[in-house]
């Protein structure tokens, strides 16, 4: 039977390969998709956490209320994230992250 | 929920995870991410999460992706040509990554309160009801049906109001900076 840890491990998964897709590509646009990813295996946690954790034999509440509040917050980011990354369209004709390099030590 | 359609679920939201890293053209990882995004609302949806798992597929997977979809055709991307990849960067990642899931399973081989089933803990719809005072969530809890989206309103708007008002201006802010951002500078 599908247990707590299961869903668990799904998260931590989806959670995993969205870190390797930050890490390993070069496209602003697929890293910015990764975070989503990585983001939205943090809420299948929460989500689970708060179905399992029974309070006054309904699922606890407050964890699906930060899950809604981490929804709303991302897409914020995502529409402040991509008007950043048409800026630096703009500036530089690449979405690549190898055409941002000022900070390079 | 039926195990295999979890692991059905799972497989899916997992795979086309995977699918969204290892293609190369910027419009196939978005429509992988869309469907890595359904197949986490059904586990949402299994989860009882009703609300949480509507609103997975309307703002990520219909208003987020649309906008990622929208920003890729409006800057003309082209799949990255050469299929050059940075050796230590994969290796990095990958490793990364192993030792996180190596991490995680050693800790969930030993997790005991993990182990329970949702079986194990059934919603308890008549203890619920004697305890609630809004009456249509009430009725509704008699009548063996869980009020998701009713229920995540009231804790919404009972004990977080604050954050709601926070959550309001924190878009608001957004809106005004993305309009800022996008705006050309006049010459």
């Amino acid at each position: 039977m599908v247990s707590l840890n299961h869903y668990l491990l799904v998260s931590g998964l989806l959670f995993s390969i969205g870190l390797v897709g930050v890490v390993v590509r070069r496209n602003i646009l697929t890293i910015y998709m990764c975070l989503e990813m990585m983001l939205s295996a943090a809420n299948l946690t929460l989500v689970a956490f708060s179905r399992f954790r029974l309070t006054e034999g309904l699922p606890d509440y407050n964890a699906q209320v930060l899950v809604f509040f981490t929804i709303t917050v991302a897409a914020a980011e995502v529409a402040v994230g991509l008007a950043i990354i048409v800026a630096l369209f703009r500036a530089r004709q690449s979405v690549s992250v190898g055409a941002v390099e000022k900070l390079k030590g | 929920m039926p195990a295999f359609l979890f692991y059905f679920f799972s497989f899916l939201t997992l795979f086309f995870g995977v699918l969204v890293v290892v293609l190369r053209n910027p419009v196939a990882s978005a429509l992988s991410l869309v469907v890595s995004f359904v197949g986490l609302a059904a586990l949402f949806i299994s989860l009882d999460a009703y609300f949480i798992g509507t609103i997975q597929i309307l703002v990520y997977a219909g208003a987020v992706m649309v906008l990622f979809l929208f920003i890729i055709m409006l800057l003309d991307i082209k799949a990255e040509e050469s299929a050059k990849v940075n050796a230590p960067a994969v290796i990095g990642g990958l490793m990364l990554a192993l030792i996180f899931i190596v991490q995680l399973s050693l800790v969930l081989g030993e997790h005991e309160l993990g182990k329970k089933t949702i079986a194990d803990v059934p919603l308890q719809y008549e203890a619920a009801a004697q305890k609630e005072l809004v009456t249509t969530i009430k009725t509704d809890l008699e009548n063996k049906s869980l009020p998701d989206a009713k229920l995540v309103g009231k804790a919404l708007f009972s004990r977080y109001p604050f954050q709601i008002q926070l959550i309001g201006g924190l878009l608001l802010v957004g809106t005004i900076g993305v309009v800022i951002l996008s705006k050309r500078e006049v010459n």
